[in-house]
């Protein structure tokens, strides 16, 4: 496993709904909410705390939707930090327990 | 209902909560404060109010949160704790009736939440035998709204709309809550026909908003204070049915009472209905 290997997963102190093709997720914690485009869900989806990100975007981003494997995988690490920093999701590098339902 | 106490039976949106106290002149406070809400039902839940001298209005945030089955509220004028199992609590606050405001409204959120219902940052009215509610940011023109409704409309609140879950849609109920009117609304209420956001305008417009949209402005203005993953899931899970269920739109609006024309003759369907 690459040492670079990073592991996400869904925190336990969200609620999510699907609506119109979108994700809507809300922050119990302090209320922020986000609403997640195609993309964004399908990563938030596929978060399962042992799937590497890596293999995410491979499997479930450059599969679904066409675009650049490196350009999808920076943009990825990105909308990673981004709800990591919110708290919506949990980033290691090592596999995390799945937190949350889909 | 501990011995010398006194209570009054306060009925907000359909659900009597008795409040009791020792102290004959806080009861004549609530007695004024939520006159026209006063109620002979049943009590549903019951409130023991024991007051302290400590404590001012305080601009600290509120804190609720569950230990055990009990519920736990507390800002810096006030402590409550309420069981929604036996339906009782405590408060510990002051005589300040603003502090009395706070612990009512949050106990119905949280009971509203479990209910499917919610508590709105929103004027509602009754106009023609249904209710529209009109939402936005601060200085949006809640207020502006209800002091332009003709003498045929109903208040409901300037302030803090009241919502529950009917057979086909939502009804909004009256509160005692006042905003800048300090004018309580009337205790009745009416099925909802629309939620307005509203921003000022040159001219009256009405534009639909997308379903995320408007759930993303639901949420934004639910009045909601508990760190509960279980309630939030089902605020969401409201919010959303609520849209499917209640036309949502942005009303931008020149400050004149020919925006309540445009509220009359709107006859809308919701996006996802």
């Amino acid at each position: 496993m690459p040492e670079d290997c990073i592991y996400i997963a869904r925190s336990s102190a969200i609620a999510a709904r699907a609506l119109a093709g979108e994700m809507m997720v809300m922050n119990s914690a302090d209320s922020t909410f986000f609403t997640l485009n195609q993309v964004a869900t399908a990563i938030f989806q596929a978060a399962d705390g042992h799937t590497p990100l890596r293999e995410i975007v491979r499997n479930q981003i450059c599969e679904q939707f066409d675009v650049d494997p490196e350009q999808a995988l920076a943009d990825a690490e990105q909308f990673v930090a981004d709800l990591s920093a919110h708290g919506i999701l949990l980033v290691s590098n090592q596999p995390l327990a799945a937190e949350t339902p889909r | 209902m501990a011995a010398g106490r006194q209570a009054a039976c306060v009925e907000i949106g359909g659900i009597p909560i008795a409040l009791s106290t020792n102290d004959e002149s806080f009861l004549d406070l609530l007695r004024q404060r939520y006159n026209g809400f006063l109620s002979s039902s049943l009590p549903e839940f019951e409130l023991e109010f024991d007051l302290t001298r400590a404590g001012i209005v305080s601009d600290d945030d509120i804190q609720v949160r569950r230990e055990g089955g009990v519920w736990l509220i507390e800002r810096g004028d006030f402590h409550a704790r309420w069981d929604p199992v036996t339906g009782r609590g405590t408060v510990r606050q002051n005589a300040n009736p603003y502090s009395l405001d706070s612990v009512l409204r949050i106990l119905h959120s949280l009971i509203l939440a479990e209910r499917g219902g919610f508590l709105l940052h929103a004027a509602s009215a009754i106009c023609d035998g249904r209710a529209y509610l009109f939402s936005g940011v601060s200085g949006a023109g809640k207020t502006t709204t209800t002091r332009l409704a003709p003498a045929d409309i109903t208040l409901l609140t300037d302030e803090i709309s009241y919502l529950r879950p009917n057979v086909d849609g939502y009804s909004a109920f009256g509160t005692p809550f006042a905003g800048e009117l300090a004018k309580s609304g009337e205790n009745c209420f009416a099925p909802v026909s629309a939620l307005f956001f509203l921003e000022k305008g040159p001219e009256n417009r009405v534009d639909e908003l997308t379903s995320t949209e408007a759930v993303r402005r639901l949420m934004r203005n639910i009045l909601f204070f508990a760190e509960d993953r279980s309630l939030v899931e089902k605020l969401l899970a409201t919010a959303c049915d609520f849209v499917a269920k209640v036309p949502i739109r942005r009303l931008t609006f020149y400050p004149d009472e020919r925006v309540w024309d445009e509220i009359r003759n709107f006859q809308g369907v919701p996006e996802h209905a």
